[in-house]
């Protein structure tokens, strides 16, 4: 195989899958999304293994379903004030550290995929990405969640779940400031 | 390793630490958009010397009282002056903002001189306390126009920081040295305040 080389597609215009990597672009320039997904993953993490990989199919899913559910709008719907209330809820769960049952976090993680990603598949369909850049969105949902999960799982030290609660309470303190500037007059994201 | 090995090693560590975060040189955009709004963020709570005592005398005090308030105080802090800093931009006004501010830096600092450990409820409502005004402070101070979220990012992160070298600093009392250290360090916090009380009220 090695000697049947064949030219390398370096450039994505050819290959036409820029935009799945513009979806994964997206999600890492989106601090509101990357934050709900974060907090997320803290959370299940904490609560170990078995939450983890559920929440990790669980919101790929329903982020996937709710981008597509906003791709047929071909307008971008954008309320960044549920993306707030989001990260600051599940930021607060996290600091506090309570172990919720699977179920719960469940339909947590559902309910914040659907609708991150309704939004993301508006804004998508409005700058014309489709499908490819929602799938984009999944793959980087779906490697955050597994590696902040992992990692989150893989501690045993008592101060370095402390450390998770911390970065929990500073997620839902960036949540409290936003909703402050968000009623002061408006967000420049 | 001598105990006096061990402190000098510390010491070095924390320097060159502090050191990798003085660079300037490297950002690639400032001054507008959203590399602007983080780093106008960062600076913020480092901005007024009354607010970095404050944050740091948090994080030594709390290395003072050990787990759990090690951990606890800064989380109780940057979530209660997420709250002031909400009420400051929601345009709610809260009195005496300078002088809780100076207050905070005098009350902690005697905390610290006098290694005060009252019960976890009580260190953390003062902190909770004192965290408000100076939040409150600082929502009133945000500058329009940046990106609201970035900006939040960078305020919470310096200041989570900043109790993180207060920690850091604070490990120092595992040594009797180290004790009288952190004691003096708290007397500097309270002459501080008290010049910063005299300040507002003059």
């Amino acid at each position: 195989m090695s000697l049947w080389p064949k030219t390398a597609y370096a450039h994505l215009m050819s290959t036409g899958f820029g935009p799945f990597y513009d979806g994964v672009i997206h999600l890492i320039m989106s601090p509101d999304d990357l934050l709900g997904v974060f907090a997320l993953s803290l959370l299940a993490g904490l609560a170990g293994a078995l939450h983890g990989r559920s929440v990790l199919f669980s919101l790929t899913a329903a982020w996937l379903i709710g981008g597509l559910i906003g791709l047929q709008l071909y307008q971008e719907i954008s309320l960044p004030l549920l993306n707030t209330l989001s990260f600051l809820m599940v930021g607060i769960l996290v600091a506090l550290d309570r172990k919720l049952p699977l179920w719960l976090v469940n339909c947590l993680s559902i309910i914040i995929g659907l609708f991150h990603g309704f939004f993301n598949g508006s804004a998508m369909s409005d700058a014309g990405g489709g499908i490819l850049a929602l799938l984009g969105i999944a793959t980087g949902v779906f490697v955050i969640v597994t590696i902040s999960a992992a990692f989150v799982i893989s501690l045993r030290l008592t101060w370095m779940r402390a450390a998770v609660r911390v970065a929990g309470s500073w997620i839902a303190a960036i949540g409290l400031l936003l909703l402050g500037w968000t009623f002061r007059g408006g967000l420049s994201f | 390793m001598t105990l006096l090995r061990k402190f000098r090693s510390l010491v070095r560590r924390m320097l060159f630490s502090a050191i990798l975060f003085l660079p300037t040189t490297v950002f690639a955009h400032v001054g507008s958009g959203d590399a602007g709004g983080f780093l106008t963020g960062m600076q913020h709570p480092i901005s007024g010397f009354d607010h970095v005592l404050a944050m740091v005398a948090v994080g030594l005090w709390g290395a003072q009282l050990g787990a759990p308030a090690l951990w606890l105080l800064p989380v109780a802090f940057p979530m209660t002056m997420a709250f002031g800093g909400m009420f400051g931009l929601l345009g709610l006004p809260l009195p005496g903002v300078e002088v809780g501010i100076a207050v905070s830096a005098i009350v902690l600092g005697i905390m610290v001189f006098r290694e005060m450990q009252p019960a976890l409820w009580v260190s953390l409502a003062i902190v909770a306390f004192f965290a408000i005004f100076h939040g409150h402070a600082h929502g009133t101070e945000l500058p329009p126009g940046q990106s609201g979220i970035l900006y939040s990012m960078g305020f919470v992160m310096a200041t989570g920081c900043l109790h993180g070298v207060g920690i850091a600093i604070g490990l120092v009392h595992r040594w009797e040295a180290g004790r009288l250290v952190l004691r003096g360090a708290g007397a500097v916090v309270l002459a501080a305040g008290l010049f910063f009380l005299w300040g507002a009220i003059a």
